[in-house]
């Protein structure tokens, strides 16, 4: 009983929802934590205000008064006074409110200090296609369902839709901005220190919304250039190899992979697969099992995705998985 | 003609008078009846009959989330029965049961004898009934609208969206839309022409303003959705392009289109239900309202607000900062009328003597809920904050508090009130007093840790979602929650049918309430009033007691208009009786012009233009003999008032 309670009460906390994976109220860089001490902020007043109502209410109900028969009589001074206090003390907490909102507006839109990367995001369908910026064209790459970026900077964020409208998710380390077809939205992001944050799209768009998360990794800056570096080099280039080919045979009308001839941009970018935390956008974590499960049954693992079933023979998932893996 | 002064009205006068308002009996009666009260009941029924389906639709919803990754439904079913619950909950039960109680009572509050159109008034319930079976038809087969009830683009365009599920959901608001206005009008007009004499603006029911804002914003807001819902039907259908990118159009349009019509939308689902607190709360403490003429003006003022709010639900879609920041500002400000309305309701209750009848219950349980949702939202205005929260569990919990906080909890509320005035008959107590408890704790059990799993992050409109998020222990109190709630209401619909038949006997005021229909008998009878009641002042059964002025109403003497089926025209301001107007019998007009909008619109669906010719042709037979002109010569007299 005593565990259960206390189980209750752990559920209850706001600590515990600050430590949550996806939760707001403890940001991890200045953007998330500028708006986590507005969140305090207003939780407080908030909580106050449903206990001093709710005590007011339980008092006016219960407080002892006179039993007499027959009716009360109409409005009288003191009762509207409790209309004047009340509504005093609303406006002036409303009004603190409103301008503790626009200063934090103001402190977010500031965009003083200079960018260290600009990515372009792309969410469609049910993933996040993510490319990165370079002055120097040989520089860019494409990526897929992780954001790797350097820590302790700004990093700019330009937001497009292919199909239909998503939202842009990082709850450590932003708010939200939605991701609307024929439009750019752009938005900064910044975690503190190295570490991995979890996103979510948090946009109805459609069947698998449910199952659109993907990661954002912060490096230290120097791993930051070497994991950007890395990413440049060809991901697999034997083309004679028995893998690769079966790859190139059934796989890359969607998919590309830097080193390959050829390769298709309706799915995720699979260079460097074997090195990403997750298949399918969050829904399993990347092991080989869980990538044979996915290529033997896509639907079934998440059933409306646009990776088609492939019908393959279990030794040709093995070749897959063995081959997708290897591409650290 | 027989204008008359009667002193307590003798038998044979209200023999006449019911032969001449009584509805016929048997199947025509029952489909032509134009009595305000019987068609307010009939939306009662239906409403809560959608509140049922939506609710069994939130419990398999809450089955499926009681843990991570669980099966039960798949995606697909899983949209559609959020999409179908939010539509239910939101267009079929909300309002519908909102207009049922001001269907009912409006000419009772106002002492009138009906509605200023009945006919229209049919026409109304028999659209809504109509667009509701219209909305499910597809359910059963697995194509029911699955964008949700917001219903955003390019999401529900043709290309992402193949079936006719879209095409049921822009049409079956379109069709209900008319049920809306024709409704609304109806209301303002009866404001505006048909109360008692006497009844000035300042001596109205807090429910009469309250449905009086509420119908003039649907009038404004109501056109806006659907004119969104017809353009996606022609962008699905004709291929039109008003939202879609490549052909130059406009995703975003959906949206302010839509929350242009949603955010005032929801004021009007909770104006009325703050209403009939206003009301009934007073009641059981034994004295008038406090502050009535402010809560009157935060009503009005609320919705006036209401309409300038739209943005906060699209703060994330990339709009310029000083617009958001506008919306933001203007968000807090419209939580000030409802702080009025609260302080208001506490110091009522503190000045006065509460006595602990179920519906005091439920309206003072309504208070708290009221300030739990109205804080939350007051999070949710702030623009930064609400990057945060936006499409997370928080706002699920926030708009459950507001809706089931201010409309369920205020409509349970006050069916326990008005049952004896509708049936005859009291509710149980013993058993009121149970399903308020089991209703009141079910409800915060299932939604107050929403607030919770909201600020974990926990996104809304998931069909599951990954143990990793740390929220399974909640999800599963909330779905024990749901199910409390739901054998709340189930409980209260034991009562309902119980007491119709067992209830004690009622008498006409058993609460011993001021306003003007407990003077008549319960239930009233189908004139309502046996003589036109002349009002002096805002509690004309506490006149006596309260003693306020020296004038005093008069209600059981007074013109009788048994000539016909004639109620009283007053002048718009100062309510002097004005002209007396002839009532319409009953028809089968209403029934039949519905029937034929149900095939322009089912023509529309099927693409079939043969099948929408025949409807409009049948529809436009109907409404010319509905307009056709009768003897205006005697429909309408100068009243000659003694």
């Amino acid at each position: 009983m005593k565990r259960v309670a206390a189980g209750l009460f752990s559920l209850l906390t706001l600590s515990n929802c600050a430590r949550a994976p996806l939760g707001y109220l403890e940001g991890a860089g200045p953007a998330a934590r500028s708006i986590a001490s507005l969140g305090w902020g207003l939780l407080g007043i908030s909580v106050a205000v449903c206990l001093i109502t709710g005590a007011l209410l339980a008092f006016s109900i219960f407080r002892r008064r006179l039993q007499t028969e027959g009716l009360d009589g109409g409005d009288d001074r003191s009762a509207l006074r409790w209309i004047g206090v009340g509504l005093s003390i609303t406006t002036v907490l409303l009004l603190a409110s409103a301008v503790w909102t626009l200063w934090t507006v103001r402190g977010l839109s500031d965009t003083s200090r200079a960018a260290a990367v600009t990515i372009d995001v792309t969410g469609q369908q049910w993933w996040w296609e993510v490319r990165y910026q370079s002055d120097t064209s040989s520089r860019e790459f494409s990526t897929a369902d992780e954001l790797v970026i350097p820590a302790g900077v700004p990093v700019q964020l330009n937001l497009r839709s292919r199909d239909v409208v998503h939202s842009f998710w990082v709850p450590k380390l932003a708010g939200k901005m939605d991701m609307i077809p024929g439009q750019t939205n752009r938005i900064r992001i910044e975690a503190d220190r190295p570490g991995v944050y979890r996103g979510q799209c948090s946009e109805f768009c459609g069947m698998q919304h449910a199952q659109m998360a993907f990661f954002v990794v912060a490096l230290a800056p120097a791993d930051f250039q070497a994991w950007w570096n890395h990413q440049l080099e060809p991901a697999s280039n034997d083309p004679n190899a028995t893998p690769q080919r079966f790859f190139v045979e059934r796989c890359s009308g969607c998919h590309a992979i830097r080193g390959l001839s050829t390769g298709g941009i309706l799915g995720p970018n699979l260079s460097h697969f074997g090195s990403r935390r997750t298949i399918a956008a969050g829904v399993l974590p990347n092991d080989p099992s869980n990538l044979a499960r996915w290529l033997g049954d896509s639907q079934g693992v998440k059933p409306g995705s646009k990776m088609p079933e492939l019908h393959l023979a279990a030794n040709e998932v093995d070749l897959l998985t063995t081959y997708l893996e290897g591409l650290k | 003609m027989a204008i008359e002064i009667a002193q307590g009205l003798p038998g044979n006068e209200r023999r006449k008078l019911l032969d001449i308002w009584e509805t016929a009996p048997g199947l025509y009666g029952w489909l032509a009846t134009v009595d305000h009260k019987k068609i307010g009941v009939r939306y009662l029924c239906t409403a809560f009959f959608f509140l049922i389906i939506g609710g069994v639709e939130a419990l398999t919803m809450r089955i499926q989330l009681a843990q991570p990754g669980l099966k039960l439904l798949s995606p697909e079913a899983y949209n559609q029965l959020f999409s179908m619950h939010g539509v239910t909950m939101i267009f079929l039960y909300a309002l519908p049961m909102l207009s049922g109680f001001s269907n009912y009572l409006w000419p009772l509050l106002l002492g009138s004898r009906d509605m200023a159109f009945p006919r229209l008034n049919a026409l109304s319930y028999w659209v809504y009934l109509f667009a509701g079976i219209f909305l499910y038809i597809s359910f059963p087969l697995g194509q029911a609208p699955d964008g949700g009830w917001f219903n955003y683009v390019p999401n529900t365009e043709l290309q992402y969206d193949p079936g006719i599920n879209i095409d049921i959901y822009s049409l079956g608001l379109i069709f209900l839309g008319i049920s809306t206005v024709v409704g609304s009008a109806n209301f303002v007009v009866t404001l505006l022409r048909c109360r008692a004499p006497g009844m000035s603006v300042n001596r109205l029911p807090i429910l009469v303003w309250g449905t009086l804002t509420a119908s003039v914003a649907n009038l404004l807001a109501v056109p806006a959705v659907s004119l969104a819902c017809f353009l996606l039907w022609m962008d699905r259908r004709y291929y039109t392009h008003f939202y879609v990118i490549s052909g130059g159009g406009q995703p975003l349009l959906w949206q302010h289109l839509f929350w242009i019509f949603g955010h005032p939308w929801v004021y009007a689902l909770v104006l009325p239900g703050m209403g009939i607190v206003s009301d009934a709360l007073p009641v059981f403490c034994r004295r008038p309202l406090v502050g009535y003429t402010l809560v009157a003006i935060s009503t009005v003022s609320t919705m006036i607000l209401g309409f300038g709010v739209w943005v906060h639900h699209m703060f994330a879609t990339g709009l310029p900062i000083v617009a958001l920041s506008f919306f933001s500002a203007a968000s807090f400000v419209i939580a000030i009328p409802s702080a009025i309305a609260v302080f208001s309701w506490i110091a009522t209750i503190w000045t006065g003597r509460p006595q602990f009848k179920t519906p005091f219950l439920f309206f003072a349980g309504f208070v708290l809920l009221f300030v739990i949702g109205g804080v939350s939202g007051f999070m949710t205005a702030s623009v930064a904050l609400d990057w945060q929260l936006t499409d997370t569990y928080f706002i699920v919990a926030h708009l459950h508090y507001v809706l089931l906080g201010i409309n369920v909890f205020p409509v349970v509320g006050g069916i326990h009130f008005w049952f004896p005035k509708i049936t005859g008959r009291m509710m149980d107590e013993r058993l009121g007093k149970w399903t308020f408890w089991t209703m009141f704790v079910g409800f915060n059990l299932a939604f107050f840790p929403m607030h919770l799993i909201g600020l974990m992050g926990m996104p809304r409109r998931v069909y599951t979602y990954s143990a990793e998020l740390g929220v399974g222990g909640h999800n599963l109190l909330i779905s024990f929650g749901a199910f409390l709630f739901a054998a709340g209401i189930l409980l209260l619909l034991i009562n309902i049918i119980r007491s119709r038949t067992v209830g004690a006997i009622a008498g006409s005021n058993p609460w011993d309430a001021p306003t003007l229909e407990w003077s008549v008998s319960s239930p009233p009878p189908p004139y309502n009033f046996a003589v036109i009641p002349v009002v002096a002042s805002r509690h004309p059964l506490w006149e006596d007691r309260l003693d306020e002025t020296a004038d005093r109403s008069t209600i059981h003497h007074g013109l009788v208009l048994d000539d016909g089926k004639e109620t009283v025209g007053i002048t718009v301001l100062d309510a002097e009786p004005d002209v007396i107007l002839k009532m319409p019998g009953d028809s089968l007009l209403p029934l039949l012009a519905a029937l034929g909008m149900t095939v322009i619109f089912s023509g529309m669906l099927l693409i079939n233009y043969l099948i929408v010719a025949a409807g409009a042709v049948w529809t436009g037979l109907v409404l010319l003999v509905w307009l056709a002109p009768r003897d205006h010569a005697s429909a309408e007299r100068p009243a000659v008032y003694g």
